[in-house]
């Protein structure tokens, strides 16, 4: 090979390297971690892990409430969703984006919040309900303590991810699929029944097994609901049984993060299995159909739409800032009682509480910028690059997102329980360990944008530094990372939202020292400080609208569909 | 099968009116074709035909009923109106018997009868045998085939055809459109046929409905086009005519005049009751066009020749009035050089009457 060919390969031959070592360390290595320690637990093949995990009977009462929710978390989410897609997409409904806006809003909202809000909303203490003396009477049970309880949060939580996947699908149907069959004689019901709903099946499919996964891998919803009830899932089996054996049950938790990694993929087998029972690929491109006029029905549909709105964002919401505002458990809110004081405490006097809004914010600002720079090189190679092995990167970084949270934290905890070799660095026990768990986890929701936005760029325009004389490393400065950076940025900040209040991954990783605002959100609420962890919360979802609103201004620049909550 | 008619129609969209004031009726069995540049308003019309637009003003009637119009709209699946896509519109999740027989499970047919007539249809569109197959597995001209037994199954009162053969190979359309014609003169179905092809349109319709920006230009023959267009839209976009500027020199007599083409006269074909009139316009054929060594003509230089296999394609600029390019074909051995001299006779041409004479 001469020097030259040998110089212009080095560059790449370094980044590729480079990625992929990012990604053999930040994917590959913790599951192969985690498969290691089930199928052979300090360093001999046994099946001693499996045959205790199916031994216990709590495993099997938890998985049965995990399916349990998950599949009515997923029906509820499919339903929804589809139809609010359905009504938003297809007819003349009025102010679309706004609907749109707020009705995606409850995925940017981490789930403890969403479960806390609905907990205000109902529970006896609830200074909404005591606004018209309807609260029952103190001692009495939450109505959403309950299984049905869970299964409707986890629908609220995911009918919008639901509704976003039907919604891309609907708008790319052709209109002639559509016209063709009302020049058949089929009115728009029909139409709807037997036209548009079949097509739409891959869609469906694929939104159902996004929302089986996020249901069956949710902590946050089955630990504010189901721990008092003492209904637990596999995440929350996982957490307690963490919390109370420590490293020595690591093993068995283990074999239950596996589970859930199994019902989870077991979903998204399914889903491939249905979709491929029948050709749906529609193969022209054309206008979307004509919105369907509602008629005199279209002011009973946009009441409805925006009392499902008010229902499922605004009063959770309202109900959430009432109880931040209340001096303590069941006081009735009036103007003499209202407070600030809530804040005042977990901001500047709780110890564990200002150090987790300190930790959060640098935790998810360092995952962010992170992910943002490791995304465009990763981009590059999966968008442009010339290897088909580098595509099957793209798979193993989806992985540690597409896998529950809970089992990312088991095989983080694996990785780290001992110093690492030959450094005898420890992170176990420390804040790093919830650092290198965000990055594994967090880096896809950077790299999905970046690599839409890789696809909308004419790559003519590299190609035109590289025939100036540009190297790799100078063009990825001066002209790629310029041209995707709205795209990455964009995905950084929805990873900083995400981050902010994540409670999953952080639940099984913190130490004192290292809390998140999540965990610390989580221990007011579980003793019974429901005031404080509403303050924290009405913080994060104040932060969460702000830099919605920030990341807005990015909007003109980035590929569509990569900020959800923009029509 | 009914007539179709449009009464003034006119389709604004925001501020912009994509069809103007347009009138065509369509009589029962006809087949017209709508032609037009690209965004000239045919498939505005098409679909305003259909039911998926509404008209701003304006009456359509498919008929004896009033479909669109100041009353309302009737909705596309209440016209018995079938469509032609141009992408075929098969729908993948179904079979092509599926596909075929919609229309009549929408409507609720007995079964048994429903597929006999799929059967029927089938055979009509020499697809006898592939009603099991996926729309996915069929070339470009059987899917097109599908799709006209689909709309044919449930005995339309018209038939819409929205640019057919756009996305099928140069041989595929020749076939088609033979297909297309003897399934008209089997059926006697009432037709409307969206293209911007002109020979497709000359060699299926029975009439031809000129459309420039939003307007209708012409409603005639496919004849009539060629050799009598109505202005000079139509003239010029019609196999590529010639316009040239002429005055008047003789009041029409028995279908003809006298005008000054170029500084030459000549004897031109005109409507009745033409008058002498200055800044008219003469419309020439190519073939109208000939090369005279030292006779009557004009003389000028020639601009490029472009030699198309068999025959050169001669551009012509008369001395006079150097902006104007006429040009025509000579067969092969080719006399003519780019550069050259030479003189122009033009042996016959069409007086475009005076604007507003529109027919």
């Amino acid at each position: 090979m001469s020097t030259r060919i040998r110089e212009s390969r080095g560059q790449e031959m370094v980044l590729t390297a480079a990625v992929a070592i990012v990604i053999v360390l930040l994917s590959l290595l913790p599951m192969l971690r985690l498969i290691k320690e089930i199928v052979a637990p300090g360093g001999t093949l046994s099946t001693v892990a499996i045959k205790a995990g199916l031994g216990s009977p709590a495993t099997w009462i938890a998985t049965w409430h995990t399916l349990v929710v998950g599949i009515g978390g997923t029906l509820l989410a499919v339903l929804s969703g589809t139809l609010v897609a359905v009504l938003v997409t297809l007819t003349d409904i009025r102010a679309r984006s706004a609907m749109v806006l707020c009705y995606v809003m409850p995925l940017m909202i981490a789930p403890q919040v969403t479960a806390l809000a609905w907990l205000q909303l109902f529970g006896p203490a609830s200074p909404f309900l005591k606004l018209f003396g309807a609260a029952p009477p103190l001692g009495t049970r939450n109505p959403l303590y309950s299984t049905s309880g869970i299964i409707l949060l986890l629908g609220v939580q995911y009918g919008p991810l639901v509704f976003l996947l039907v919604r891309a699908g609907l708008r790319k149907l052709p209109r002639e699929l559509v016209e063709a069959a009302r020049a058949g004689g089929a009115g728009w019901f029909t139409v709807l029944i037997t036209i548009v709903l079949p097509l739409m099946t891959p869609s469906i499919m694929a939104a159902a097994a996004l929302a089986f996964v996020s249901c069956v891998g949710n902590f946050g919803i089955p630990a504010f609901l189901g721990i008092p009830a003492n209904y637990l899932v596999l995440p929350t089996l996982i957490y307690q049984r963490l919390s109370g054996g420590g490293p020595a049950v690591l093993g068995e938790t283990a074999f239950l993060s596996v589970l859930i990694g199994i019902i989870a993929m077991a979903g998204i087998l399914a889903q491939e299995i249905m979709s491929r029972r029948r050709d749906y690929r529609i193969s022209s491109t054309s206008l979307s159909a004509e919105p369907y006029e509602l008629g005199r029905w279209r002011p009973a549909v946009q009441a409805g739409m925006w009392l499902l709105i008010v229902v499922v964002l605004f009063l959770p919401l309202f109900g959430l800032v009432l109880t931040s505002l209340v001096p303590g458990y069941g006081i009735a809110l009036t103007a003499k009682t209202a407070t600030l004081d809530n804040y005042r405490f977990v901001l500047f006097e709780h110890d564990a509480a200002s150090r987790a809004f300190f930790n959060s914010f640098w935790l998810s600002i360092a995952a962010a910028v992170f992910a943002v720079l490791v995304a465009v090189p990763i981009g590059y190679l999966i968008a442009w690059g010339k290897q088909r092995w580098v595509r099957l990167l793209n798979l193993s970084v989806e992985l540690p997102y597409a896998l529950p949270g809970v089992v990312l934290a088991i095989a983080s905890l694996l990785l780290f329980l001992r110093p690492i070799p030959l450094t005898g660095i420890q992170l176990y026990n420390t804040v790093w360990i919830i650092l290198y768990a965000y990055l594994a986890r967090f880096l896809v929701l950077a790299l999905r944008p970046t690599i839409s936005g890789y696809h909308q760029i004419d790559r003519a325009l590299e190609e035109a530094a590289q025939v100036a004389g540009a190297g790799l490393f100078t063009r990825m400065r001066t002209i790629i990372f310029p041209l995707v950076a709205p795209a990455a940025i964009a995905g950084g900040l929805l990873i900083f939202m995400t981050a902010l209040s994540e409670l999953t991954v952080s639940a099984l990783l913190w130490s004192s020292g290292s809390e998140t605002i999540g965990v610390v959100m989580f221990s007011f609420e579980q003793g019974g400080d429901s005031n404080y962890a509403a303050a924290m919360s009405v913080i994060t979802v104040a932060v969460t609208f702000v830099l919605m609103l920030v990341t807005n201004l990015l909007a003109p620049y980035l590929p569509t569909g990569v900020l959800p909550w923009r029509d | 099968m009914a007539r179709l008619s449009l009464d003034n129609v006119t389709k604004s969209f925001a501020n912009f009116d994509a069809v103007k004031d347009v009138s065509i009726d369509v009589g029962d069995g006809e087949f017209l074709a709508v032609l037009g540049p690209s965004g000239c308003g045919k498939t505005t019309l098409l679909r305003l035909v259909a039911g998926f637009e509404k008209v701003t003003s304006g009456e359509i009637r498919i008929g004896s009923e009033v479909v669109s119009g100041k009353g309302g709209s009737v909705a596309p699946e209440k016209r018995r109106v079938g469509i032609v896509f141009q992408n075929y519109a098969l729908w993948p999740h179904m079979t092509v018997a599926e596909n075929i027989g919609y229309s009549l499970k929408v409507a609720k047919l007995d079964k048994a009868v429903a597929r006999r007539k799929v059967e029927d249809a089938l055979a009509l569109v020499n697809l006898q045998g592939l009603g099991e197959r996926r729309p996915a597995n069929l070339s470009g001209g059987q899917r097109q085939r599908v799709a006209l037994a689909r709309c044919l199954v449930a005995a339309p009162s018209l038939v819409l055809f929205d640019e057919p053969l756009a996305n099928l190979d140069v041989h595929l359309r020749a076939s088609m459109e033979d297909e297309f014609a003897s399934f008209h003169k089997r059926t006697g179905t009432t037709i409307v046929y969206i293209t911007h092809d002109q020979a497709e349109a000359m060699a299926l319709a029975d009439r031809i409905a000129v459309m420039d920006g939003g307007r209708l230009a012409q409603l005639a023959t496919p004849r009539e086009l060629y050799h009598e267009p109505a202005n000079e839209m139509v003239a010029s976009f019609i196999s590529q005519g010639i316009l040239l500027p002429a005055d008047v020199l003789s009041a029409e007599e028995r279908g003809h005049c006298k005008v000054r083409v170029l500084g030459a006269e000549l004897i031109v074909r005109c409507r009745p009751g033409e008058r002498p009139r200055t800044g008219a316009k003469v419309c020439c054929r190519s073939a109208d066009l000939d090369v005279s060594q030292d006779g009557p003509g004009f003389d000028g230089l020639v601009k490029r020749v472009i030699y198309q296999g068999g025959s050169a394609r001669i551009e012509f600029t008369p001395s006079t009035s150097p902006d104007l390019t006429l040009h025509f074909e000579r067969p092969d051995p080719v006399a003519l050089e780019s550069g050259a001299q030479a003189r122009l006779r033009i042996r016959s041409g069409w007086l475009i009457p005076a604007a507003g004479g529109a027919s």
